[in-house]
């Protein structure tokens, strides 16, 4: 710092923006450099196996396998959402009798990995056939797809749960209040006041917890359930050929992210009101 | 034979398997947490990057891990990396061969699922520091390593802790997907006596319970951890 | 600098290659799943035990090599030998030529057909595909079984597993209406406890195109050198008598096939 300087130059002035070539600028084109190197090597590597004989063949099981891990996701995801009220009630409420179970019931499901439940229910409860026929469950329990869409709707419920709970807490306590002095029941008020705010909250949370969904179904392929892991599986295990995973990551990879651009687009929309 | 047998540590318990299941399992997310720390702050460091080219590849970055399963990613680091670092290697050396095991492919999987969303934690961490943070830090004649050090870290660490805390409970039950690598795992482990056992029902219940004690024990830690940081606030 | 570097790497190629020249031991890393009883599974103390075991282990003695056994999930056997995870898979793979185009294989070393098993109550009296329409067919998955099981029973619900032991959990508990494997996989799986439940249909004729002509060791390609070691030991185990003790100790008749 030059002291020889009139008094408003003793502080440095921020440093101009950086021109040439500066050390972020090498690093990040070289990382640029690195992606577009894997990138291109992953091109490379397509073209070069390109099979249209194969593509012809499998194309279809692939789309087959995406609309099944979709149908996984969109059914679990709405059975999980009407599960996540009652839940999410029982989690707010001051009675011990249902607070008590509700944090347990949310606190298995997202203290333990889904592969672990998705086992627990396909093979631990496979394993109760007399028990289960004698109650006439036997029917659901036999086929993995409901096994599937019992394991997720349960996870998931905990998930949304929570993200419910989160939201209609974060909607403040004088709005609760303001509506009773207009005259609001308790049940209006959730509904005409607290709700339209809350899910603006929620949205988001909701958004990622489908996303998380569409990677999580993939392990689904484990108990014998077609979705998109799972007729990659079998299109590798007739091939060999590892460009079967790289289709799948490239197919899952464009869901994702066309599922979160669709989901920050519908909260530009849906919070154009609160911008300033 | 009775529930206590199976799960006993005696020759025909498998107590003794899951336990060095659970051991790996802790093992691995221990491995995997300070890799997955430190390239999720490096992206987040890229990310907030005033040059594009930087931003970018950050970008890039978290799109590809956020956006693929987990599963997927397992496989494709310990696949087909492999055979990518092998071709490479053999351009050099035709003879030899680097064996990336599936311990070691298991940390780079997680890890990088694990560093692509911490580093959007520590993104929004570093939004929550005002720039006077940093002007004051500058202004007392502290370099950018040192404000960066000194005054913005131990914030960012404090604001950070909760949104990483819950990356860790994930990192957790993101191992279980390295049974499928082949990995000896809590799942993996209690697969295996369920297949042997029969009693499928008990183990993958048993490996459920396991996780969640980690589950809690995690819970007590980073209690006394956000304690400390929280003291430490009070302190000063 | 460059040109140093080069150097460095080719003395230690070289090096290398002394290296392996001296070693007069061969060592060897054997692939194999762990799950597929009697050929090669997991004991309840965690070892590994079965005819493919024991015929690694002889093939081993007569190459005069240190073998190591690595256990790897079927679905990822393939790749984890390309990657160099192992040296050689001996777990009852059957050479096909879908697998000739990833993999090199020795000769067989054992040939056995497949079959159906159904639960004992069942009314399933063949094994062609009429017999089996509309019904669950069990198969573990990336194996010729599957294949058949797939391009065969074209009107059932064939579903894959990762290992043997899934489909067996699953047609005790009656998720499956029949499985498909090789027939001594079942016939050793009926005469335990737990598959008293079931019972063979019928054994299926092999087809050359599926099934192949038997059960091969892979190796990666190009690996002339290496598939020819085991070729000479396998004839030698054939002819000193190893093989067919082994072979007696599981089987009462030989293994090998014509």
């Amino acid at each position: 710092m030059s002291l020889a300087g009139s008094p408003s130059e003793t502080i440095d002035p921020p440093p101009p923006p950086a021109r040439g070539w500066p050390r972020e600028r090498i690093v990040g084109t070289a990382l640029l450099g690195l992606w577009t190197l894997l990138g291109l090597g992953i091109i490379l590597f397509l073209i070069r196996s390109w099979d249209p004989d194969l593509f012809a063949k499998y194309a279809p099981f692939y789309l087959s396998g995406l609309g099944v891990t979709l149908a996984l996701v969109a059914i679990s995801s709405l059975i999980g959402a009407v599960l996540s009220i009652p839940i999410a009630y029982a989690r707010m409420s001051k009675n011990p009798l249902l607070y008590g179970p509700a944090y347990a019931y949310v606190y298995f499901f997202r203290g333990t990995p889904l592969l672990a439940q998705t086992f627990l229910i396909y093979y631990g409860f496979g394993s109760f056939r007399p028990q289960l026929e004698a109650i006439g469950l036997w029917g659901f329990f036999r086929e993995a797809w409901y096994c599937a869409i019992l394991a997720f709707s349960l996870n998931t419920a905990a998930y949304q749960a929570e993200i419910l709970r989160g939201a209609i807490e974060s909607v403040p306590k004088g709005q609760w209040e303001g509506a009773t002095s207009l005259g609001l029941s308790k049940l209006q008020t959730l509904y005409k006041v607290i709700l339209p705010q809350a899910l603006i909250v929620a949205l988001r949370p909701y958004g990622n917890e489908i996303i998380l969904m569409i990677k999580g179904s993939a392990i689904v392929a484990i108990i014998t359930v077609y979705d998109l892991m799972g007729e990659t599986r079998r299109a590798y295990s007739r091939t060999f050929d590892f460009q079967t995973y790289i289709w799948a990551a490239l197919i899952y990879l464009s869901v994702v992210e066309t599922l979160r651009h669709a989901i920050e687009w519908i909260e530009r929309r849906i919070t154009r009101h609160l911008k300033r | 034979m009775d529930v206590w047998t199976l799960i006993s540590f005696g020759p025909d318990g498998w107590g003794d398997d899951i336990a060095y299941g659970v051991l790996v399992t802790a093992s691995l997310a221990l491995a995997t947490l300070p890799l997955g720390l430190f390239v999720g702050f490096m992206v987040a460091l890229a990310k907030r990057s005033p040059d594009k080219t930087l931003r970018l590849a950050g970008d890039i970055y978290t799109t590809i891990f956020r956006g693929l399963p987990e599963l997927l990613t397992l496989f494709l680091v310990f696949y087909g990396a492999q055979i990518g670092i092998q071709q490479i290697v053999r351009v050099f050396d035709p003879g030899a061969s680097i064996e990336v095991n599936s311990f070691v492919a298991g940390m780079v999987a997680l890890g990088a699922v694990f560093s692509s969303y911490a580093s959007e934690v520590f993104l929004s961490a570093f939004r929550a520091i005002p720039k006077g943070q940093y002007e004051g830090g500058y202004s007392i004649g502290l370099s950018k390593g040192q404000t960066m050090r000194l005054v913005v870290l131990p914030q960012l660490i404090k604001i950070a802790l909760p949104g990483l805390s819950n990356l860790w409970l994930i990192l957790l039950k993101d191992t279980a997907l390295v049974s499928v690598i082949g990995l000896a795992d809590i799942l993996r482990q209690s697969s295996i006596a369920a297949r042997v056992t029969k009693e499928a029902f008990l183990f993958f219940g048993l490996a459920c319970l396991i996780y969640l004690v980690l589950a809690i024990i995690s819970s007590v830690g980073i209690g006394a951890i956000e304690r400390a940081v929280g003291k430490a606030d009070i302190q000063r | 600098m460059r040109i140093a570097m080069r150097i460095a790497l080719a003395a230690s190629t070289i090096a290398l290659a002394i290296g392996s020249a001296q070693a007069q031991q061969l060592k060897l890393k054997i692939g194999t799943e762990g799950a597929y009883p009697p050929f090669n599974n997991l004991t309840s103390d965690g070892k590994l035990e079965g005819f493919d075991i024991d015929i690694a282990r002889a093939l081993c003695e007569e190459m005069k090599a240190e073998c190591e056994f690595v256990t790897q999930d079927w679905d990822g056997i393939i790749p984890a030998l390309q990657a160099g995870k192992f040296d050689a898979i001996i777990a009852s793979m059957s050479i096909t030529d879908e697998r000739k185009k990833q993999v090199d294989f020795t000769n067989k070393y054992y040939n056995t057909p497949p079959a159906i098993a159904v639960p004992k109550n069942s009314d399933i009296n063949g094994i062609t595909k009429e017999d089996l329409a509309g019904k669950s067919v069990g198969v573990q998955g990336s194996t010729t079984h599957s294949n058949y099981s797939e391009t065969t029973y074209t009107d059932s619900d064939v579903k894959l597993y990762p290992t043997a032991e899934e489909y067996k959990l699953d047609i005790i508990n009656g998720r499956l209406d029949a499985v498909n494997d090789d027939i001594i996989v079942l016939q050793e799986w009926l005469a335990t406890p737990e598959g008293e439940c079931c019972k063979i249909a019928g054994a299926i004729t092999p087809v050359e195109t599926i099934h192949g002509p038997g059960a091969g060791i892979a190796i990666r390609k190009g690996e002339a050198e290496l598939a020819e070691k085991f070729n000479t030991a396998i004839d030698a185990i054939r002819a000193n008598g190893k093989y067919k003790e082994i072979n007696d100790k599981y089987f009462d008749f030989d293994a090998y096939g014509s």
